[in-house]
């Protein structure tokens, strides 16, 4: 070995020493709150928690920009004044994202994709082409959520989308999917992206329900309609067919036991499928902090165990929004606001102040899942939190995962 | 209908016959079934096919879906590239 590969040799080594001290604890960066996701719940949390007096506030956002699904949702809000009735979900990512500008304490990272919860509650992520590491002392996981898929066959085919995918090209991006629609699936999303489709100008063919029952909003449906669109509950699609792109879509009516009725096929003649058959919590940090799941079909599949503060199973993670179970951005808003506020009073301690900001933001949130609309969350929410008296670990309906 | 033309796992390309297959071979839990045809081990790291795989397996056991057990969630969430975790600390 001659003296020029020596330190050649000598020298890597010393990089490579720098590449393991990037697991020193002592080096990484500390902040007092993460926060991973840039959507309603993750820019709620994030301006609360800045209001609050937190002065070293990290916000993650994968997507070049802030808002979440709001910047697709050119619909006006339902429900009180004061929790953004009337304004476009497009309106209310721009309000949240002005306010979350403003504050100092908020570190505003986009383009930044989370990629693990370790360990010793270490955060790491991917910006810039890097791997960095930082230390909070707490996080709010408001990860949002991710759309459900079915299985018939040619499933794949393109011309076949999401109902998010759908919202992202068309009000987004303003390119029609297509110019025949089957939608399938009748909750508020199916039914919204199908007014906003006829909207554009799209035909919608029909828009199919497995259940018995149009689960969105009766006005949405109305309006559907009466502009002379078929909403056929008990039916499902049965397969799609066509050679490099959608065709046609065979739809068929189910009986009470979900089996499909010979005879009851119809075809329809289409270039475009959406699917809009509901969301699932994006769960992958809270799994990997070790916290527990429940599977609860009324908050869209395996969500966090979690107490009334928006706490996990494990300590100084809590979870906010969709992540924590599929509901709508106005929830989203003020569960980021309930989990901000939780982590700040951990943090700081609690005050008079923080207290009466947590019954207001409580009692609004209350007041949103009031009535029979509410009812489905009330009780998934109800499971979710399991037996609030058996402690952290003995929640009894825990779905398994490997460790 | 054919079994062959429904997909399960879009990132690996997997159909719901060629999971059958496994299954049938004796391969009954997530985890194995991911080790033998790479099942959620794509790009969108199961998003889309641990949401139907558990309805496939509660159907052989008989079982709920929620008894199911799920596989290890590990980071890294998404992609990524091994010179993006060193940087330019080790060259070559």
């Amino acid at each position: 070995m001659d003296k020029v590969d020596k330190m050649d040799r000598a020298d890597k080594m010393g990089n490579l020493d720098k590449v393991h001290k990037m697991g020193n604890l002592d080096e990484i960066e500390r902040i007092e709150l993460a926060v991973v996701g840039g959507g309603p719940a993750g820019l709620a949390a994030a301006v609360k928690a800045a209001e609050l007096g937190l002065e070293s506030i990290v916000l993650f956002e994968r997507d070049n920009f802030l808002g979440g699904q709001l910047v697709k949702q050119t619909h006006q809000f339902f429900g009180s004044k004061d929790q953004y009735a009337g304004t476009r979900g497009i309106d209310i990512a721009e309000e949240l994202t002005d306010k979350v500008r403003k504050e100092a304490a908020i570190e505003v990272k986009t383009g930044a994709v989370v990629q693990g919860y370790y360990e010793d509650a270490v955060i790491g992520y991917l910006e810039d082409e890097r791997f960095q590491k930082v230390k909070p002392e707490k996080t709010i996981i408001a990860t949002g959520a991710a759309e459900k898929m079915l299985s018939f066959p040619n499933n794949d085919l393109p011309g076949i989308y999401g109902a998010g995918a759908v919202q992202t090209l068309m009000n987004q991006y303003g390119i029609l999917p297509g110019e025949e629609i089957l939608m399938i699936g009748a909750g508020n999303i199916g039914l919204i992206v199908t007014y906003q489709l006829l909207q554009a100008g799209v035909k919608v063919k029909a828009v199919v329900e497995a259940t018995d029952k149009i689960g969105g909003y009766a006005v949405h449906a109305t309006k559907i309609r009466r502009a002379g669109i078929p909403i056929l509950t008990k039916h499902t699609i049965k397969e799609a067919r066509g050679d490099s792109k959608v065709e046609e879509a065979v739809i068929c009516q189910l009986d009470e036991n979900w089996n499909i009725i010979p005879g009851t096929e119809e075809i329809l003649e289409i270039d475009t499928i959406c699917l809009a058959v509901g969301l699932t919590p994006k769960i992958d940090l809270a799994l990997q902090a070790g916290c527990q799941m429940a599977y609860v079909p009324e908050l869209g599949g395996d969500v966090p165990v979690r107490d009334e503060d928006l706490e996990m199973t494990e300590e100084n993670i809590y979870i906010a929004g969709d992540a924590g179970g599929i509901e709508e951005a106005t929830a989203a808003i003020l569960e980021g606001e309930l989990a901000a506020i939780n982590a700040v009073r951990a943090i700081s301690g609690g005050g008079s102040d923080l207290e009466a900001v947590y019954a207001e933001v409580s009692e609004k949130l209350a007041d949103l899942r009031r009535g029979p609309v509410g009812e489905e969350i009330r009780s998934g929410l109800k499971k979710a939190r399991g037996d609030e008296n058996a402690g952290r670990d003995r929640y009894s309906r825990q779905r398994r995962y490997s460790k | 209908m054919d079994e062959n033309d429904i997909i399960i796992c879009r990132c690996e390309d997997l159909s719901l016959a060629e999971i059958r297959e496994v299954i049938e071979e004796g391969y009954t839990n997530i985890d194995e079934i991911k080790r033998i045809i790479r099942l959620g081990m794509g790009p969108c790291r199961g998003g889309t096919c641990l949401q139907l795989i558990d309805r496939v397996l509660a159907e052989y056991q008989g079982a709920g879906r929620d008894e199911i057990q799920m596989p290890t969630n590990r980071p890294p969430v998404e992609g990524i590239k091994l010179k993006e975790i060193v940087g330019d600390a080790v060259e070559r």
